[in-house]
């Protein structure tokens, strides 16, 4: 395989960086929200339920004009994060990172969720019995009976920003070495005459990345799934 | 220790609606599947919070819905062995052995894996995860878990009923031993005569979310009326013996008894040793003349204290021999033939064979 231009190395690493960073980022509020809806009885439930789907059936454009509208340099939250914090969105590939977050939460939340609800929960009550409080519970016998779930729900959240484009060109454009990720150049170079080969080698990065990601989530669920086999 | 236990809970249909006190090392909660018997015991470890009613144990309120008091399960300090052991799958042994030890404040830690592991013979599992365990092997772990946690009071909730026979045989002597060893009450959920005459120094009966009797084991298992019909044949009497002696010639233990010696097949326990020995009502012949030419070989004099109908057709007799009370179970149409009737002396024949050690006399 002929060496990567430049610009084709900047958007992988751009792409693994924004994908990181989108999953990491949001595991923690994904758990949370995961565990709210899995164990939770609250007025308003069916409607987190439905806002933390949004994302996934909405157009993603309509998802990146809202981010633009909300996060944006003017925007009432990312001005006040540019100005409180110093955090910028628009045009960055933080904001590239912010939109394959929020396009990929729902399927993060999803995993995660379904395990926390196949978790037994008279482990739990057992637990208890032993001297564990609600928190020692949820660390010790919750979280690490659903980790198969988390798991998933991390490798589908860093898939999905991966592969994320229009909600992403639509936020933060397609800018090389700012926000051009691999979906947005694999575009850029179908729209230049010439632009194929490009194409093609990108496209081709990005299946064996996507691969590498299913067989090492396939590898760790599997390992799990041995251990605690009952 | 004491348990004081008052509980009015309506869940689908159903009333449970109970008040008792324990004291015993262990207190057995007798009834049929579904009349209640798991509620009790969720409730004193505080996994249901009933509708009205009070719990305290050794006089802290545990739970007092006139007073708005209840603490959580984490904050009780009671051990629960569940049916099913609930072992933690993603732990080895050795990390559940641990598991509640670990949330024991120092100062409360009094129990210790050794003699733990020792007394429940869990050495050789420690390394071991969960799914590799038998059934026994689970229940003695989960047991070994819960008093790793160092607790006041333990619950057994049918800690034996899905296991087979094999099993229970397995189970039991570890049972008696934390009965007998540890300074630990114990409050054990059980439907099985059997299991309860074995174990219990207490019983409290449960009957459709009621309590129909409760009192020491002696007296409960006197009382063939409180039993479930398939389980009468298993009614009877606890009588306390020593053991004098072993004879090996015919491979017999001679005991003494206020009724007077008996027999028992097989080595029992020591010379002086206390033994418990349980007399089904069935297993007893009732005599009014001596009898002569019987293979029985435990024959005892009484007098009968009490006749009550059992049923259509039987008779349940308590007879006094010297302070022992034995029970005997006989139908209506022998009982007008030899004409028994209360303050009669008569003799009671036990067959030897069905003369059976049911744990270690410990009154």
């Amino acid at each position: 395989m002929p060496t990567l231009t430049p610009d084709e190395l900047n958007a992988v690493r751009l792409s693994l960086k924004v994908a990181f960073w989108a999953m990491t980022a949001s595991l923690p509020a994904g758990i949370a929200v995961a565990l709210l809806l899995a164990r939770g009885h609250f007025w308003g439930k069916s409607l987190l339920n439905g806002l933390v789907h949004l994302p996934l059936v909405m157009p993603p454009v309509v998802t990146g004009y809202l981010l633009l509208l909300s996060f944006g340099r003017y925007g009432p939250i990312g001005a006040f994060l540019a100005d409180s914090f110093g955090i910028v969105f628009s045009f960055r590939w933080t904001g590239a990172a912010l939109a394959g977050a929020v396009m990929g939460f729902p399927l993060m939340v999803r995993a995660i969720r379904l395990s926390m609800e196949a978790v037994d929960r008279r482990l739990e009550a057992a637990a208890a019995t032993l001297g564990a409080n609600p928190l020692w519970v949820f660390l010790t016998i919750t979280l690490p009976l659903s980790l198969p779930g988390i798991i998933a729900g991390m490798i589908l959240s860093f898939a999905k920003a991966m592969g994320e484009f229009g909600a992403t060109i639509t936020f933060v454009s397609n800018i090389p070495g700012e926000t051009q990720t691999l979906p947005t150049a694999i575009y850029s170079y179908t729209q230049v005459p010439g632009g194929d080969p490009n194409a093609l080698r990108l496209t081709a990065i990005s299946i064996a990345i996507s691969f590498l990601a299913l067989l090492a989530s396939e590898s760790v669920s599997e390992r799990l799934a041995r251990r605690s086999a009952t | 220790m004491s348990l004081s236990v008052a509980i009015d809970h309506k869940f689908g249909g159903f009333d449970l609606a109970v008040k008792f006190t324990a004291h015993g090392r262990l207190t057995a909660i007798f009834g049929a599947s579904g009349s209640g018997k798991t509620s009790i015991v969720n409730a004193i470890a505080g996994l249901i919070e009933p509708e009205h009613g009070r719990i305290a144990v050794d006089g802290q309120v545990l739970f007092d819905s006139e007073a708005g008091t209840s603490l959580p399960p984490h904050r009780r300090g009671i051990g629960y062995v569940f049916q099913d052991s609930r072992l933690f799958p993603h732990l080895s042994v050795r990390q559940n052995l641990g598991f509640g030890r670990w949330f024991t404040p120092r100062a409360q830690r009094h129990a210790e894996l050794g003699p733990i592991a020792e007394l429940l013979g869990l050495g050789q599992l420690l390394n071991r995860r969960p799914q590799q365990l038998s059934g026994g092997e689970k229940q003695r772990v989960a047991l070994g878990r819960a008093l790793l946690a160092s607790p006041r009071l333990l619950l057994m909730d049918e800690p034996m009923a899905s296991l087979d026979d094999a099993r229970k045989a397995e189970i039991l002597p570890y049972i008696e031993r934390l009965r007998d060893g540890l300074n630990l009450p114990i409050v054990y959920v059980s439907h099985s005569i059997a299991e309860v005459a074995r174990l219990a120094t207490d019983i409290v009966v449960i009957a459709a979310g009621k309590v129909a009797a409760a009192g020491e084991a002696g007296d409960i298992l006197q009382r063939l009326e409180l039993l479930p019909p398939d389980q009468r044949r298993e009614a009877g009497s606890l009588i306390e013996m020593t053991v004098v002696s072993h004879d090996p010639q015919f491979d017999m233990t001679r005991l003494a008894s206020a009724a007077g010696e008996a027999y028992l097949p097989g080595k029992a326990g020591n010379p002086g040793d206390g033994i418990r020995v349980r007399i089904r009502a069935h297993d007893v012949i009732v005599a009014t003349a001596e009898p002569r030419g019987l293979s029985a070989l435990n024959i005892f004099r009484g007098v009968i204290a009490a006749i009550h109908q059992a049923g259509p057709t039987s008779l349940s007799i308590r007879i006094d021999c010297h302070g022992a009370e034995i029970l005997a179970a006989v139908t209506r149409k022998s009982g007008a033939t030899l004409g028994l009737a209360e303050g009669l002396a008569v003799h009671v024949i036990v067959k030897a064979l069905s003369v059976e050690a049911a744990g270690a006399a410990n009154r």
